[in-house]
């Protein structure tokens, strides 16, 4: 049994991890993080350190920028709009220790637009931690580490949490994402050596500063140490909010929400995550078995799984940015058959279509965003064929 | 620099750090196919055409934007790449207005060969059958026509890149993306400086120069009327390629010979007029000279040339308050458009409303100048039609003829005689170099000081190029000139126009004449070219024009003797009062916003 | 709205962003609140201020959800259509708006006082329905619940 796990929500003393963290040569501080095998809580899972050390090595002498990305946008997840509510100043310090990892002096806070309301208090948060010389100029009395942080707000576009996408939207242009390579630790915002960051990740880098890097791996799987939060909606009596140890399998998740006994399917990650259906349900929430930013969306029996389906297609198709063939084309091509199955006109030759078309776009495409269009499509479709087939 | 192994297709090679898996295969030989890729431009990665397989990747890679890396191991085709490649091309056709048969890129459309080269035999998307989107027709000089657009960004880069311009961009999202100018609004309504690199490096039919063939047509066909069409120098280096030749052919004698069997009643030489503006330009150079040292009053210097019309809307909307730095010479078409319906046309007991006046112009800008007011009198233009080199292509196909299989015929005079100086006007640097061969021997008696006259340090393509001649052992009349180095400067591309006018604003720049062309390579590399444009194109473009200019006797504008007796018969001097009214031209002020 | 306070906000926008080219966006996002939309004016002072083209900005302004270019009402109300307020009756919501503006979703009311909108998922998927008026959000909406709040702005 995954245990329940409360430290995202856990105050700490601001400044407490900061002050530890300068008293450690950077590369240490680095390796800590490395250590406690800490990886990416927005979804794509990169080890932290690594992405530390790359920037940190790639900055060398240079002008470097640490950014957080608060850009939450994958459907069902609400988890870093509560951290943000609840512990601003835990991921503000994690930023002002990240930047003291790389070298940054540069910084910003990447808020969805939709998270306008949380300006007032994060301006203040940062106000109030620069009056207590814990962010700004001359950080806890070092007079040669300086971070200056910048909120800057997005407009309404979810590829902007593409980390490339939310550098180009930063720099004032569209939210297009870049090549990569180069990585944004080699080029990144106006071309400086950079790091984005997850909210989430950010509020883990205090505790594991406290605690050392072994700590973390004390709860969690081998392949994915530590805790998750998990927002969870749909069909349950508990929606919410959860922090468990990665490993968690989705049976136990559904059972502390709540959910029906017969769930039909739960989808894991968001639009471009995974559905699973109950033969999965002994599977376990980790890297290494069902990943998740931490969207967890659950559907009951009296749920349409063509619904589901098309309201995903339709935010893809939507939120494409456009640039790139496969995803630009494919996702319109995508929503237009799968609405031939509404006209009636759908039959299996219109998925075997779409199958080709989904491998293209998960091979092709510029950017994680139309690489993982395809992957509700396809776990819906092979395990509700019946119901795509008869919608 | 580091070397690196990779395999390609099983095939070891050895590689530069630093390039990329395109680079490598072009390089090699090995076939990738692209769209959105150019080597003028910066790399997007966004057609997907280009993807290959790369051992311990999941997702394939695009070719363009990959560096190379130890022990990649490659693979160019097989199946996966093959499928990824076929649906690309399958859905950028669904989505594009296919009338090949009736579209100016049919045959010549980069989409339309990689439809055969997929074999592709059905679409398995709705099609758009019909134009959706209506064309911008606004533009003097280019249709644009979204309904064929594959969004491969290549004039967006080309406009805010190369020409520093910004006309063309993405508007709107996702499948509703578009390319066009500020609130969708007709390009006519922004800044756009006719100069054409959009269409130049557009792969489809999406984007293409307004024809005026079947005017031209008419006008040839048309009783009582007198055709008089003249050629740039840089059509002769360039046409043969439209018809298969290699690039660098001159087919000069044989377009000649085309244009006669055309029906066009006189065939003169743009290069008569080229060799006429250097000597109205190197005099009025002397002039400005002369004001700022001798008489010591505010003149503007450096002086800029004006024959390119595309950096002359540029800098009237970027640069009006820098206008008055302009020569206030007509380009080569327009001096010759005056000259044709006044001298000529009195020697030949014409009237001017008998004459059509064409030109054959690497360019499209040239339509717009052809257009403007200033550029006429008494109710008609100087120049009546201005085509492009690919436009006399067609019609030279039109008409059955076979322009490689032709004899040479010389151009007819009195409008036909020039001098190598007016050859190398097509490429760049080739302005300043004409004027400075005569420039240099009228202020001395002797040649300039470059062996065989030419001027290596203001040849090649580097972006921005100088040169400093000290003058030396002056002509008694020219000692003002003692002790002064000239320093020149040529710049190609508008957006290195920008950053050389950017210093001249801020008193930053020191020299005294600057050559710009508008577009990359000059006017070999114009918008009206054979296309595709590639730097290799250019460079042999570009020697055939060195070569024919070494190849003459005659190589200094000064030497003509047609602009000789034209200025005994006619304008009496350089910057006479009737060179002024005829050849001699104002600017607008236009702005940016 | 008069070219001198045009100017004079995006004065004071970039005094707080800055001059280069990555304020541009901030600034867009000043001016729309405080003119409500970025018109052919807005777009132009804004190129001329930054050394830029009008369609470059445009073409930064047009891909944001969030961004209008062209007028629409004073209360711009966003109604989520993602799957998790799907799931939770968005439709009647958005049925009960439609009919008590009058308005089908995209549209703008005659008065020009309000329009109707989608938006994607923002984040109060645990709490039902959710909607924004331009930058209020607000969830667990009812029918009556959302025609109240939205008639609060006026």
């Amino acid at each position: 049994m995954a245990r329940k796990i409360d430290l995202v929500f856990s105050d700490l003393e601001p400044g407490l991890a900061l002050k530890k963290a300068l008293a450690m040569k950077p590369e240490a501080l680095i390796d800590t993080i490395k250590e406690s095998k800490l990886r990416g809580r927005g979804g794509a899972g990169f080890s932290t350190g690594m992405k530390w050390e790359a920037a940190r090595r790639s900055a060398a002498g240079k002008e470097a920028c640490f950014i957080c990305n608060a850009d939450e946008g994958e459907p069902g997840t609400f988890k870093d709009k509560r951290i943000l509510e609840l512990q601003t100043s835990k991921v503000i310090e994690g930023m002002v220790i990240g930047a003291r990892a790389v070298g940054a002096t540069r910084g910003f806070i990447y808020l969805r637009g939709e998270y306008n309301y949380l300006k007032p208090s994060i301006l203040a948060k940062l106000a109030e931690l620069e009056k207590l010389g814990l962010l700004g100029k001359a950080i806890c009395g070092e007079k040669d580490f300086c971070f200056d942080l910048e909120l800057r707000l997005g407009s309404g576009a979810y590829v902007c949490g593409e980390e490339t996408a939310l550098i180009e939207s930063l720099e004032s242009r569209r939210g297009e994402p870049r090549n990569k390579p180069p990585f944004p630790t080699d080029h990144g915002f106006l071309g400086m050596p950079t790091v984005v960051n997850n909210v989430e990740t950010l509020a883990f880098i205090p505790h594991i500063v406290l605690h050392g890097g072994e700590w973390f791996q004390e709860f969690g799987t081998k392949a994915s140490a530590g805790s998750k939060l998990f927002s969870v909606s749909g069909d349950c009596a508990k929606p919410g909010i959860y922090e468990f140890e990665y490993g968690i399998t989705i049976r136990q998740l559904l059972r502390e929400v709540e959910a029906d006994a017969d769930t039909k399917a739960v989808q894991i990650g968001g639009a471009s995550g995974f559905c699973a259906s109950a033969d999965d349900f002994d599977k376990a929430i980790a890297f290494e078995g069902i990943p998740t930013g931490g969207s967890i969306i659950v559907f009951n029996q009296s749920r349409s799984m063509f619904k589901v389906l098309k309201n995903f297609v339709e935010f893809f198709q939507e939120e494409s940015c456009g640039q790139c063939t496969p995803c630009r084309e494919g996702c319109s091509r995508m929503l237009e058959g799968i609405l031939k199955f509404e006209e009636g006109k759908g039959n299996s030759k219109t998925i075997t279509d779409l199958l080709e078309l989904a491998e293209t776009m998960s091979l092709a495409s510029k950017c994680g965003f139309g690489q993982s269009v395809p992957n509700s499509f396809r776990t819906i479709v092979s395990k509700f064929r019946d119901e795509i087939l008869s919608a | 620099m580091n070397q690196l192994n990779v395999t390609v297709n099983g095939i070891a090679y050895r590689a530069e750090a630093g390039d990329t898996i395109l680079e490598l295969c072009r390089r090699e030989g090995i076939h990738v196919p692209t769209l959105c890729d150019h080597p003028d431009l910066r790399t997007k990665g966004i057609c997907r055409i280009c993807v290959v397989e790369v051992k311990g990747y999941r997702t394939l890679q695009a070719a363009c934007s990959t560096p190379l890396a130890e022990g990649m191991e490659i693979a160019t085709s097989g199946d996966k790449v093959r499928r990824a490649r076929k649906t690309i091309v399958e859905l950028l056709l669904a989505n594009h207005y296919t009338d090949c048969t009736v579209c100016p890129k049919n045959l010549s459309c980069e989409l339309q060969s990689l439809a055969n080269e997929y074999g592709l035999t059905e679409l398995r998307w709705k099609e758009r059958r019909e134009r959706i989107i209506p064309r911008d027709l606004s533009s003097p000089v280019f249709v644009r026509d979204n309904n064929k657009c594959i969004l491969c960004q290549r004039c967006i880069r080309a406009c805010q890149d190369l020409q520093g311009v910004g006309a063309l961009a993405n508007l709107w999202k996702g499948d509703r993306t578009i390319i066009g100018s500020a609130f969708n609004r007709p390009i006519s309504d922004i800044v756009c400086i006719n100069c054409g690199q959009c269409v130049a490096h557009c792969p489809t039919g999406a984007l293409h120069e307004k024809y005026s063939v079947e005017d031209v047509w008419k006008a040839v066909d048309e009783p009582g009327k007198v055709v008089a069409i003249q050629t740039a120098p840089a059509i002769r280096a360039a046409l043969g390629e439209e018809f298969g030749l290699p690039p660098g052919t001159r087919v000069t004698g044989r377009m000649v010979t085309a244009l006669k069997m055309m029906g066009f009643d006189y065939v003169f030489d743009t290069q008569f007029a080229a060799d006429l503006t250097i000597m109205e330009e190197a005099t009025e150079l002397l002039t400005r000279l002369k004001g700022a040292l001798v008489d010591k009053k505010h003149t503007h210097l450096p002086m800029t040339t004006s024959c390119s019309p595309g950096w002359i809307k540029f800098q009237e909307h970027f640069f009006p308050e820098l206008l008055p730095h302009l020569s206030t010479c007509k380009s080569p078409q327009q001096m010759f458009g005056a000259l044709l319906k006044t001298y000529w046309a009195e020697r030949m007991k014409l009237s001017p409303e008998q004459i059509y006046s064409v030109s054959v112009m690497p360019c499209t800008a040239k339509k717009f100048e052809a257009s403007r007011p200033e550029m006429g009198r008494e109710g008609y233009a100087d120049v009546d039609f201005a085509l492009t080199t690919r436009e006399l292509a067609a019609m030279i196909k039109q008409a059955g003829i076979d322009l490689t299989n032709l004899p040479d015929t010389p151009f007819d005079n009195p409008l036909g005689d020039s001098t190598g100086a007016a050859t190398i006007f097509a490429a760049t640097g080739g302005v300043m170099e004409a004027a400075l061969r005569t420039a240099y021997e009228v202020v001395t008696g002797r040649e300039v000081p470059f062996e065989h006259l030419d001027i290596k340090p203001l040849r090649g393509f580097e972006g921005v190029r100088e040169a400093a001649v000290p003058f030396a052992g002056l002509k008694p009349e020219y000692s003002w000139l003692e002790g002064v180095t000239l320093k020149v400067l040529v710049a190609h591309g508008t957006a290195n126009a920008k950053t050389v006018m950017q210093a001249v604003k801020a008193g930053t720049l020191d020299a005294h004449f600057i050559e710009i062309m508008t577009c990359p390579g000059g006017c070999l590399g114009g918008g009206g070219q054979p296309l595709p444009i590639t730097p290799e194109k250019r460079v042999a473009r570009a020697r055939a024009i060195y070569e024919e200019d070494a190849a003459l006797k005659l190589r200094k504008s000064h030497e003509n003797p047609a602009v000789a007796k034209l200025y005994a018969d006619f304008l009496g001097k350089p910057n006479s009062h009737k060179a002024h009214e005829l050849l001699h031209t104002k600017y607008t002020p236009r702005g940016r916003y | 709205m008069l070219r001198e306070s045009l100017l004079m906000k995006i004065d004071e926008l970039s005094r707080a962003y800055g001059e280069e080219r990555d304020a541009v966006l901030p600034v867009l996002q000043g001016l729309q609140r405080e003119f409500g939309y970025l018109g052919p004016e807005v777009v132009n002072e804004v190129a001329r201020k930054f050394e830029l083209s009008q369609t470059e900005v445009f073409s930064v302004a047009s891909f944001y959800h969030f961004l209008n270019t062209k007028r629409r009402g004073r209360f711009v109300i966003r109604i989520c259509r993602t799957i998790s307020c799907a799931l939770k009756d968005k439709e009647k919501v958005q049925h009960a708006l439609e009919a008590e503006l009058g308005i089908k979703m995209g549209e703008t009311t005659g008065d020009g006082k309000y329009t109707l909108d989608y938006a994607n998922c923002m984040g109060m998927c645990d709490q039902g329905p959710s909607m924004m008026v331009n930058d209020d959000l607000f969830a667990g909406l009812t029918p009556s619940k959302a025609v109240d709040i939205v008639r609060g702005y006026r």
